[in-house]
């Protein structure tokens, strides 16, 4: 990684912060629980890296490299459907008063 | 650049933005499930993008993983009991956390063993890849001990021994100081595996001394490491949608953190690093402040069905107990009677942020009747009846009239300003934090002994018949 890329890269990252800081801030804590479910579903997102990995990548790929990939997919995967299923279960419980 | 990187780019520019909108959308119930379908949407695009990735060589192991974990967590989502919600929210840092530090030594594998230019593992990636897998590291085993504590496979109370501070630090010191020589040594493969199994065990004992009552900070905390490994990852591979989601992750659980510390009125280095339990031995002045009056459901009953308004407060005990569906009844047939009722929330009620709220949604409460500590307190002066059903510090006096409390300071649900108390509590026990509660000892306050769930459907017969 150059400094340019890992320049771009902080930039990203404090943005990221502040813009996360101001969004979550504004969840009350009724809805604590599915924030952190929903954060941990989208978190999942390196399920993007994993399958790069898992799927061998470069002229050589190494074995242990795409079963270490392998797991870190079914791991991320279960993060993913298992936080975006959980979140919607929860948030459809939140009624108003009738 | 072709159409393919184009292509993966802007599936992980949509994903960010959409991540970005979903969290937005959790600002309110009602545009919490249309935010979370966007943020499901961006989630899709950037799988499918990325599996168009030209450096994809084969798609075995990938669409067997993605189906494994489909199914796992499908299973999970779906018949994972409210009550163990923060069980399998700490399963889910432990899994996010070690699929965070499997890519980091991946990574490192390929890199050091000739499957990927070494030339390309300068100093700043080795730093993002050596902070990624300690804490990734460090964060499954963390979660896997927090699990096994709420589960209670391992005992919630806090395990301390002498010096034990000192050598968490050292190990700490040890870890870092090993991924620092990796740095300008990235081929010592030896070491880098020692920092390894350092990070793992760092885990273990950095949530071991922890007790069962400050579980909703740890947990906040944990939620942030992952998020932070995610981000770091997102370093190491250049990937800006995982520093993005990574970052957000990081930094809610961060703010959680901060919302239960300032809830219990402590540092986050006193609840990681205190031990609660030797804490409260010293300042306990011993003795009983006098009797505990029991009472029958009988009575309650009676004085339930002719108040104008009744306030529950719930704790963990009321998840023990499975006893959400039980008040929820109590309320409807109080409410039938013309009773006002309303629920007071204490910020760390429970085992994790927002237990309470999820556990009594599910038993159809509807969230108007919810209320937050600083709504709540001003009410209880005009209540007729309070209602604690398995809390306890959360209601204790002392953390408001007693300085020298190991919990003073602590906000709470002042329900002994109530005009009268009336606490459900499986015993004379005391509690996960082993503190005396003034409030039982007071004359306005009430005990009915037994469990919740039973105690409650007698009240629901009783007020009916009153």
């Amino acid at each position: 990684m150059n400094s340019t890329t890992l320049i771009a890269a902080l930039y990203v990252f404090a943005l990221a912060a502040f813009l996360g800081y101001q969004v979550i801030s504004r969840v009350p804590p009724l809805l604590h629980t599915p924030l952190m479910s929903a954060t941990n579903a989208i978190s999942g997102i390196s399920l993007v890296g994993s399958i790069v990995i898992a799927g061998g990548t470069g002229p050589h790929h190494s074995t242990v490299a795409m079963i270490l990939g392998f797991i870190a997919v079914v791991c991320s995967t279960t993060n993913v459907v298992g936080g975006f299923v959980i979140t919607d279960r929860m948030l459809r419980m939140f009624k108003r008063k009738k | 650049m072709n159409w393919q990187t184009y292509f993966i780019e802007f599936s992980y520019l949509l994903a960010s933005i959409l991540f970005i909108l979903g969290l937005k959308g959790l600002s309110h119930p009602e545009t919490a499930k249309r935010g979370m379908h966007l943020a499901e949407f961006g989630m899709m695009m950037a799988i499918i993008g990325t599996l168009m990735h030209f450096e994809i060589v084969s798609y075995t192991w990938i669409i067997v993983g993605l189906l494994i974990g489909s199914t796992l967590g499908a299973a999970m989502g779906v018949w994972v009991p409210m009550t163990a919600m923060p069980q399998r929210t700490a399963l889910s840092h432990a899994f996010g956390a070690f699929a965070a530090a499997l890519v980091g030594i991946a990574e490192y594998y390929s890199y050091t063993h000739g499957f990927k230019p070494l030339a390309e593992l300068g100093h700043l990636k080795m730093s993002a890849m050596g902070f990624e897998i300690m804490l990734g590291s460090l964060t499954t085993t963390g979660s896997l001990i927090a699990f096994g504590k709420l589960q209670g496979i391992v005992p919630g109370k806090p395990l301390v021994y002498r010096g034990q501070n000192i050598f968490n630090m050292t190990l700490l010191a040890a870890t870092v100081g090993l991924s620092i020589y990796l740095i300008f040594v990235p081929t010592a493969v030896v070491p880098f595996y020692v920092m390894l199994a350092l990070a793992f065990v760092f885990g273990v004992l950095l949530v071991m001394p922890i007790g069962s009552a400050d579980m909703p900070v740890v947990m906040s905390l944990l939620n942030s490491y992952a998020g932070l490994a995610s981000a770091a990852t997102g370093f190491v591979l250049s990937n800006n949608v995982l520093i993005i989601a990574g970052t957000l992750d990081g930094f809610s659980g961060f703010i959680l953190s901060i919302l239960m510390c300032r809830a219990m009125n402590r540092s986050i280095t006193n609840v990681l690093f205190g031990a609660f339990g030797s804490a409260a031995t010293a300042a306990i002045a011993e003795g009983q402040q006098g009797v505990m009056r029991e009472v029958s459901v009988e009575d309650i009953a009676v004085q339930l069905a002719y108040a104008n308004k009744v306030i529950f407060v719930p704790g963990y005990g009321l998840a023990t107990a499975q006893a959400q569906h039980a008040v929820r009844e109590l309320a409807s047939v109080l409410e039938n009677r013309g009773v006002t009722v309303k629920y007071g929330i204490h910020p760390v009620a429970g085992r994790m942020p927002g237990h309470m709220n999820v556990l009594l949604a599910e038993a159809n409460v509807p969230y108007s009747q919810l209320y937050e500590l600083e709504q709540i307190n001003p009410e209880f002066p005009t209540t007729d009846v309070a209602v604690v059903i398995g809390a306890n510090d959360v209601v204790n006096p002392d953390a408001r009239d007693n300085p020298n409390s190991p919990i003073a300071g602590m906000p709470i649900l002042e329900v002994d300003r109530a005009k009268s108390v009336v606490v459900l509590k499986r015993g004379q026990g005391k509690g996960f934090s082993g503190l005396e509660n003034p409030l039982f000892f007071k004359p306005v306050t009430g005990m009915l002994y037994g469990d919740a769930k039973d105690t409650l459907t007698k009240l629901v017969s009783a007020v009916q018949h009153a």
